[in-house]
């Protein structure tokens, strides 16, 4: 213990004891704090997609193409549902207001309001999203798990080597070789595209679900897989390890208890990352199987140049990302006694 | 504590009998320790003592039949009473760990595991074994806190191990060891980064503990001092080697090895100044070992016949053996061997720096108070005192590498502005800082020509060839060879380290050096080296030293005043000599009488 | 700080080995670089060995002519193979080094200067990566008619960076606070210099690693961006939209879709 690294500490010998009845208002205080950092993130957001989409190009323009001069009418219909008349503030404001209200806008594509055209599409992607999370967490942690079992043996090298490569994948090529083998050329199992009737659920016909869930597994998996892997080799080789051992403890119960305890918050924030990065990657896949979701949504509108469309899905992926974040951090504070008494003392 | 037995313990009941023990790099041809026959009689403290390097914890984990990855046991025996711990099942070994042999680690503050509470954790075991009722278990906790002085209420129990401070740690970590009442107990330097009380504290709750319990125990540590307080027989272990094993008084009185003779003449005494020395050169590692005598190439004793065959451990007084076929022609030592007198303490005095009311803050944290005092011309000023006492914050504040504090710092009678980055390049150059770990102060990437020579181009003293002339010189004088200018750091052990770390500060041509801590990570012998290294420094440059250290003993030696600090406020200053025979506050006092000492 | 874990290294110190050295070392680093070497190979001299020119019509439509057969238009699979990498890779690389550059200094800014700065910066940080990688290209992309190389080049790099400044924040935060940082600090040097000679050389390991990360990511990204349909020239050869064109007849002409895959 050096000196200057035990500076700031208490001087006495005796540490003093937490503090229990002033916890529950130092609670309070910490999440109102993450709480009011979590919106003022998403305001950052909202400016940030907003100035994206609106300030960068003409986005009239860019919807008509070679008919911009030559349909001043479609034109000036244009500029009424975008307010283009208008400062660039000013519109935001509006937007920023309607978004508060509930309203997301008018399609630009479709001239139907933006909440009704993608709430069945937010909640097939949020169960395209939840069954690939379900999957994936404890198969992750399983390979991590038989991974550090045979640590630096020749059954972890292996492992290790096809986490990698399956990593350095995109999503969309794991997509299209599970489509070459099990939908097309090698087997016939699965359909290759989602086909749902307009009112109901792709979930209707649990097979078309299959490849969509596995691809969004295997492109997720394995970065899982290799975090995990790396904080559990790193508590197992820590001091308390090696004495729960010296002290005689069965190892089965110094990798449940010890071990798995220690490094499972590492792996919380990893999945919390890969979550929100679902909510992107779903763009790719669900393009691939043409599964009605958010991302589909997505692409199409930015071929279109939907901008209310466009912003819309957008925030909402940003606070998908901005929540599961929040979900993690007060996680791993629960689990992190160190943390967890810092903020109640 | 000196019940000693005398007569050999072969076939006894109780103790342990370590025969042969060798431990080896896994997948190669090369021994981390080997040859290593000890026996722990029943109810005695054996120390082990060595430098880093030397081999003695991978000893200690070797009794609960452990080694840390990438080693293996590859040969001998560890006897406890008729079973062989080395060629037990693997259950039986398990089963034997804690609840027989029980191993106090050696930084319990990540030896705990954090996220379980310590009550659980100190019954943890026994709950796992099925031994006696969860009420039993849990009064059995009680106790042992109890015992071990701590409190042991259901607050105290609930709590994580971040929420105790050092000692408390490493005394629940007793406790935890005591517990299932083994026969055996191995610690690892279990009292290394505790301040003297707390260390005195905790060594005195392990000896009652043994005592009252009938436990043998191995004690691993580097410092000898601490061995001569609690041991009753004491081992010293020198590259993978036990080169000298005897009872504590003889060891202390008498010691015959070379290796043990120059460990003691490095080591600073309470009672007297010292002109300490080192030993030259460095610990091999473990494949680098010169062959014959582990020592010959450091020893001045050394003769052709050294070099030729490994000395065998020899009896040369009862129950005294050693590692070295000159034992008995070497002639004798005596502890009092390099005393010199204490500084004078009514020389006249130049001031050069002077702190007045200085008061430091981190953040609304108000850490030092109201501390004067003044450094003069060519002498040293020692800052001492425990972990919190403000030592290193006062030593950074002057040296400008913590801005926050209000007071007058002056430096030949100007004023010091706050950081160094306001302060004039002159007074930066004047004013130089050593860091306490040489291994964190030098960048990895630089090339020891580079790091030196930085200074002088900053600030204009030297450049080009020149510069690299100067750089030779220089580390000459820190008694490095030319061939380290192309090396990066990491090629260099420690001690080279902190040389280049002062040859860098020499580089500024300064007139005051901070020294902060500069020999805690080191070894003794090293520490030797660099004190003698200093004293030289002082007399022939006229440097003067600010020197921050929690090691009366080491200011006894190398400083003409002290300051004694706690809590971030001076209890007692003056000269060295006055301060250490005539204390005037029992806070001096009590850090004296609890400093481990040899002498 | 104990004296057991400061233990001094072997007495024989061996040379340090360089940063690549280490790597090389490594099996996995050495499948990897190989494979890279192949793969920027094949995509530079492709086009010289190609049978058929990019868009030239080797035949009808999904014949098995040619080693890979035609596409959907009847060109020749290798050929538009052989093509399609070029852009693809510039793309990639050229936007991971925008991505590199701006994501280091952000980090290591953000450590060096601590603080309130740090928390700005990083919060900053934090607006920017709660975007998708993906995501931030395509609303951008919402505005634009038709994307040129640079815009791609700059959204790649612009959704790495935030990420990359995240990693090297946290290393730089290591280092910062280490003693030959605070020695410079204390003999005056400037900041800039403090930065790049003291912090950033001790970053190399994992900031390389994490490179090569990101360029993998970056093919994906971009590879991704076309097969949504949004590269620069639509008539042009790319890996990405080949997969998309082709994607209807993967069960009789497998290879126009899976040999893009690799």
């Amino acid at each position: 213990m050096t000196d200057a690294a035990t500076v700031l500490t208490d001087p006495l010998e005796e540490v003093a004891p937490p503090k229990r009845r002033s916890g529950a208002s130092a609670w309070v205080v910490w999440l109102v704090r993450r709480l009011g950092l979590a919106v003022l993130t998403l305001w950052l957001v909202s400016i940030l997609t907003f100035l994206a989409t609106a300030a960068l190009g003409d986005p009239i323009r860019a919807i008509l193409g070679r008919d911009y001069n030559s349909n001043p009418g479609r034109v000036k219909q244009l500029e009424e549902l975008l307010n283009a008349d208008q400062s660039l503030v000013s519109r935001y404001f509006s937007w920023l207001g309607g978004l508060f209200k509930g309203d997301l806008g008018t399609s630009l594509a479709s001239q139907k309001p933006v909440s009704e055209l993608i709430a069945s599409n937010v909640a097939n992607t949020a169960m395209l999203v939840l069954l690939s999370a379900i999957v994936m967490i404890p198969l992750a942690f399983a390979i991590a798990m038989i991974s550090v079992h045979y640590r630096r043996r020749r059954p972890d090298t292996a492992i290790q080597t096809v986490l990698l490569a399956m990593a350095g994948l995109p999503e969309f090529v794991i997509g299209v070789l599970l489509i070459a083998l099990f939908a097309t050329t090698v087997f016939k199992i699965f359909p290759a595209v989602t086909i749902s009737s307009p009112t109901g659920h792709p979930w209707d016909n649990w097979k078309s679900m299959v490849l969509p869930t596995l691809t969004l597994v295997l492109a997720v998996a394995p970065y899982v897989s290799r975090i995990v892997r790396a904080s559990l080799l790193e508590v197992i080789d820590s001091d308390y390890v090696e004495l729960a051992r010296l002290k005689g403890i069965p190892e089965r119960v110094v990798m449940r208890k010890h071990a798995l305890l220690n490094a499972i918050v590492p792996g919380i924030q990893v999945i919390a990352l890969q979550l929100a990065w679902l909510a992107g990657g779903v763009v790719v896949v669900e393009t691939l199987f043409s599964y009605p979701g958010v991302g589909l949504q997505l692409v199409d509108s930015v071929r279109n140049h939907d901008v209310p469309m466009v912003q819309a899905l957008s925030m909402i992926i940003a606070g998908v990302y901005v929540v599961v974040n929040l979900i993690a951090d007060v996680l791993s504070i629960l689990l992190t006694p160190r943390a967890r008494t810092a903020i109640s003392s | 504590m000196a019940t000693m037995e005398q007569e050999p313990t072969q076939g006894k009941v109780g103790g342990l009998v370590v025969e042969d023990l060798g431990v080896m790099i896994t997948g190669k041809d090369i021994d981390i320790v080997n040859d290593i026959d000890l026996v722990l009689k029943p109810g005695e403290v054996v120390g082990l003592v060595g430098e880093s390097g030397s081999g003695k914890t991978t000893v200690g984990t070797s009794l609960l039949n452990y080694s840390r990855a990438g080693a293996h046991i590859s040969s001998g025996k560890v006897l406890l009473e008729d079973r062989d711990v080395l060629h037990l099942p693997w259950q039986q070994v398990r089963q034997i760990r804690g609840e027989e042999i029980a191993y106090v680690p050696q930084d319990p503050a990540s030896a705990l595991n954090p996220s379980i509470r310590i009550g659980k954790q100190i019954v943890e075991l026994l709950a796992l074994r099925g031994i006696g009722t969860d009420a039993s278990r849990l009064q059995g906790a009680r106790d042992g806190l109890a015992e071990v002085g701590l409190p042991n209420d259901d607050e105290f129990l609930s709590r994580y191990a971040h929420q105790l401070s050092g000692g408390q740690v490493q005394r629940v970590a007793l406790a935890m060891a005591f517990l299932p009442k083994p026969k055996v107990l191995v610690l690892d330097e279990p009292t290394t980064g505790l301040d003297v009380t707390t260390q005195a504290m905790v060594l005195d709750t392990m000896a009652q503990l043994c005592r009252t319990h009938g436990v043998s125990a191995l004690y691993v540590t580097h410092d000898l001092a601490v061995v001569a307080n609690i041991a009753d027989r004491v081992a010293v272990m020198y590259a993978g080697q036990i080169v000298e094993l005897g009872p504590k008084e003889q060891m202390f009185r008498e010691p015959a090895h070379p290796y043990t003779r120059a460990l003691l003449d490095s080591i600073p005494h309470l009672s007297q100044a010292r002109a300490l020395t080192g030993i030259p050169g460095r610990t091999p590692a473990p494949g680098a070992r010169p062959s014959g005598c582990r020592f010959h190439d450091r020893c001045s004793f050394a003769v052709d016949a050294c070099a030729q065959a490994v000395p065998e451990l020899h009896q040369i007084a009862p129950a005294h053996d050693v590692r070295c076929i000159r034992a008995e022609e070497i002639g004798h030592w005596d502890i009092s061997r390099g005393t010199v007198p204490d500084s004078d303490p009514d020389k006249a005095r130049e001031v050069i720096l002077s702190v007045d009311g200085l008061d430091v803050f981190y953040g609304r944290k108000h850490v030092v108070h109201n501390v004067t005092f003044d450094l003069a011309k060519a002498e040293v000023v020692a800052l001492v005192g425990e972990s919190g006492s403000g030592k290193t914050t006062i030593s950074r504040s002057i040296g400008g590498l913590h801005k926050d504090w209000t007071g007058a710092i002056t430096f030949e009678g100007e004023p010091l502005a706050h950081s160094a980055r306001q302060r004039s390049a002159v007074h930066r150059k004047r004013l130089q800082y050593i860091f306490q770990n040489p291994y964190l102060s030098l960048n990895p990437r630089l090339t020891i020509e580079q790091i030196v020579k930085r200074p002088m181009e900053l600030f204009g003293l030297a450049s080009g060839k020149e510069a690299t002339d100067r750089v030779v010189e220089l580390l000459d004088q820190v008694a490095l060879g030319p061939r380290m200018l192309k090396y990066q750091a990491n090629r260099l052990s420690g001690g080279e380290r902190q040389r280049v770390a002062i040859a860098r500060a020499l580089a500024a041509e300064p007139d005051v050096l901070i020294c902060d801590e500069i020999t805690s990570a080191l070894d003794v012998s090293v520490q030797g080296s660099i004190v003698a290294l200093l004293e030289g420094l002082r007399k022939e440059r006229g440097i003067s030293m600010l020197f921050v250290t929690h090691n009366l003993a080491l200011v006894r030696s190398i400083a003409a005043r002290v300051e004694i600090l706690q809590a971030g406020r001076v209890v007692e200053a003056g000269s060295v000599v006055t301060v250490m025979e005539t204390p005037q506050e029992d806070y001096t006092r009590n850090l004296l009488s609890k400093s481990p000492r040899i002498d | 700080m104990s004296a057991e874990e400061a233990a001094p290294p072997p007495d024989i110190a061996p040379a340090e080995p360089s940063t690549f050295r280490k790597a090389m070392g490594q099996k996995r680093f050495v499948v990897g670089l190989t494979i890279t070497v192949l793969l920027v190979l094949f995509v530079v001299i492709g086009p010289h060995l190609a049978p058929f020119g990019e868009t030239e019509v080797a035949g009808p439509p999904f014949s098995k002519d040619g080693v890979l057969g035609t596409d959907y238009l009847g060109q020749d699979v290798l050929s538009r193979l052989m093509y399609g990498g070029t852009s693809i890779l510039l793309i990639a690389v050229f936007g991971t080094l925008v991505g590199m550059v701006l994501g280091i200094l952000v980090g290591v800014v953000a450590a060096y200067a601590g603080g309130w700065w740090d928390e700005i910066i990083m919060r900053g940080n934090d607006v920017v990566l709660s975007f998708p990688q993906i995501l931030l290209a395509l609303v951008v992309l919402t505005a634009v008619e038709q994307p040129t190389a640079w815009i791609l080049v700059l959204l790649v790099g612009i959704s790495h960076a935030p990420r990359v400044a995240r990693l090297a924040r946290g290393v730089a935060l290591g280092i910062v606070t280490r003693d030959f940082v605070i020695a410079a600090e204390a003999l005056g040097e400037k900041r800039t210099r403090v930065m790049l000679a003291e912090v950033l050389p001790n970053m190399s390991a994992p900031l390389l690693a994490e490179g090569g990360l990101r360029l993998t990511y970056s093919i994906g990204l971009v590879g991704a961006l076309g097969f949504l349909g949004f590269s620069t020239d639509p008539g042009a050869a790319n890996w990405g939209q080949m997969i998309q064109e082709n994607r209807l007849a993967l069960s009789t002409q497998p290879w126009a879709v899976l040999a893009p895959c690799w």
